[in-house]
């Protein structure tokens, strides 16, 4: 035996855990997924094959799957938009040599990313009562009648992208990592060119931070497909089917309505728009190429 | 000679004042960076801060219209009666005992793995590596429901087993994060091993590892947190109220009809700080481990 083949035999025996653990937990499911999703299962009684009449019925016959994709879509174009813009600005001012006090402010950012969703609901249920809560008592000090947040189909989704703003430390962790990585000496140039601050943040730090910026909006693409547990726990979903997200709706089918085949569709139709999401961000990041 | 002496005039006319006025505007920038700072540091322990007081109130004070900011005493015994009349210790045990076995699976099988994904050359381990990553972004609602009747036909569906068997078959971001660190240790140090008659394991165990004693720590951190914090696994996998985690268990409370807020904001206090001690004392590795995974590019 030559030593190419040794390594690649020792290669295999090292990465083996994975390979089973791709077959079994990743590769079997999701082929079974797609048998699923052209059955009629609910658990109890064999699957009924039924073509592709779950994909059929989703897409022409089921106004709540386009609400759900609706009310998905709200939380990326607005949600998404204003979570990466407050993160971004938050980073760009900690990004300052003469800011004391740095490791103090990136640990207050963080800490709420370390709060089990539960907890996490649990917390902005009262934050976000109407009447005893502490956002709307401080609205009513600068003469605002807060609104009803959780309560209210209008209110609903923008009190989960405040959630949202909250939980999102970790983006600020990262873009102030990247922000440290831009030469100074570009900032020196511009300067003697006469930039204000302004300019020195649309002309380098926006290009310089392009990279990380699509990194983090496609990765938090993704992870709002997935988002499940805090409207799952707060909301149920309502009101008014204002909340009711893809993952929930996907969820709701599955274990609450035993519509097996049908939650598989969702699933697919998920992993389809997963999917395109990691060839783009494949495309764009060259972070996945052989080496770093 | 005139010249010479017109040259200076700008840079004499620069001096004091203008250089003062200069420092005036960036100390003003800074203060308005302050500012806007401490507003949003603000706002960010606002909601932390409620939860706190609130665990301390008593019904009404919690329920007050207009909101009482303070509690008129320290309720301790919102905490007290929360351990006890929750099975909050046998939910601690279970959550315990979940993360526990998920980071002994997650250190054991994903340094083994980026071992072989970094350490040794052969044929297709790039293109196997690609498919690696290419199953990080999988959203769980996609695996979810075969999983769940993998699992029961298995008879698993009632056990620990579905969140705990998992582990120890790899996970593309701890892969990835260990990776990422293994190929930074020079090829020379396995290569003397080598020669010394060492085997493939043995550089790995003895060698690699206890060199990766950091990225293994971050491994360790995040395995935990995502064990504790984890709330859609336990949902779907554990049909015995017996087997409940702290998540899972929390939320079936809550959502029994006229919950007994007190002692869940007690509860959600308890259940929040042993994660942010664990932060406090090990952050750089919280940091790390964030940074490294969105930045390497």
């Amino acid at each position: 035996m030559n030593m190419n083949q040794k390594n690649t035999i020792n290669g295999i025996l090292f990465i083996l855990p994975w390979i089973v653990g791709f077959l079994a937990f990743t590769a079997y499911p999701l082929v079974s997924s797609f048998y699923y999703s052209l059955t009629d299962y609910d658990i109890i009684n064999a699957p009924v094959f039924v073509g592709f009449d779950n994909y059929k019925q989703l897409f022409t016959g089921d106004s709540l799957f386009y609400k759900t994709l609706g009310n998905t879509l709200y939380m990326i174009f607005v949600g998404l938009t204003v979570i990466t813009l407050v993160t971004l600005v938050v980073a760009i001012l900690l990004n300052n040599r003469k800011i004391k006090g740095l490791s103090f402010f990136r640990a207050v950012f963080f800490l709420p990313t370390l709060v089990p969703f539960v907890i996490l609901s649990i917390l902005w249920i009262w934050v976000l009562q109407p009447d005893s809560g502490v956002v709307n008592t401080i609205l009513g000090w600068l003469g605002i009648d807060g609104p009803g947040w959780f309560a209210s189909p209008t209110w609903s989704k923008p009190a989960f992208i405040l959630m949202g703003i909250w939980g999102a430390g970790g983006s600020i962790i990262i873009y102030l990592a990247g922000l440290q990585g831009i030469p100074e000496s570009l900032y020196e140039a511009a300067a003697i060119d006469g930039a204000s601050a302004f300019g020195k943040v649309f002309h380098i730090t926006i290009p310089m931070l392009r990279p990380v910026i699509l990194f983090n909006v496609i990765t938090g693409i993704i992870g709002t497909f997935q988002s499940f547990a805090e409207a799952f726990i707060i909301t149920e979903g309502g009101p008014d089917g204002s909340t009711t997200f893809y993952s929930l709706y996907l969820y709701q089918n599955a274990f609450q309505y035993a519509k097996m085949g049908y939650a598989s569709a969702m699933a697919w139709i998920l992993l389809v728009i997963a999917l395109a999401f990691t060839l783009l961000l494949f495309k764009v990041s060259n972070r996945f190429g052989s080496d770093e | 000679m005139s010249g010479h002496v017109r040259s200076y005039p700008t840079s004499a006319g620069i001096t004091p004042s203008k250089v003062r006025s200069r420092k005036r505007t960036e100390r003003l920038e800074l203060a308005v960076v302050y500012a806007i700072l401490i507003l949003f540091a603000l706002a960010f322990i606002l909601p932390f801060l409620w939860l706190v007081l609130g665990s301390f109130k008593s019904s009404t004070e919690l329920f007050a219209n207009p909101p009482v900011w303070l509690p008129s005493r320290l309720h301790w015994e919102n905490y007290a009666t929360g351990f006890t009349e929750f099975p909050f210790l046998l939910y601690l045990r279970n959550t315990l005992l979940i993360a526990a076995v998920n980071i002994v699976g997650a250190v054991v099988s994903n340094t083994m793995i980026a071992y072989g994904f970094s350490r040794i050359d052969w044929k297709y381990r790039d293109g196997v590596f690609v498919l690696v990553l290419a199953t990080m972004m999988l959203p769980f609602q996609v695996t979810m429901i075969p999983l769940f009747i993998l699992f029961q036909k298995l008879g698993w569906i009632g056990t620990f087993l579905p969140l705990m068997v998992p582990a120890f078959f790899g996970n593309p971001y701890f892969i990835f994060l260990l990776r990422q660190f293994f190929v930074g240790i020079p090829k020379e140090l396995s290569q003397s091993a080598k020669v010394d008659g060492a085997s493939e394991f043995r550089i790995y165990w003895q060698m690699i590892v206890p060199l990766s004693m950091p990225v293994v720590t971050t491994v360790m951190i995040f395995s935990f947190t995502h064990a504790w914090g984890d709330f859609i696994g336990p949902l779907v996998f554990l049909s015995d109220n017996k087997l409940y985690t702290l998540s899972l268990g929390i939320q079936q409370i809550m959502s029994e009809n006229d919950p007994r807020w007190p002692l869940l904001l007690a509860v959600g206090v308890s259940m929040t700080l042993p994660v942010i001690v664990i932060f406090f004392l090990l952050q750089k590795y919280f940091i790390q481990g964030i940074t490294f995974s969105g930045i390497k590019g």
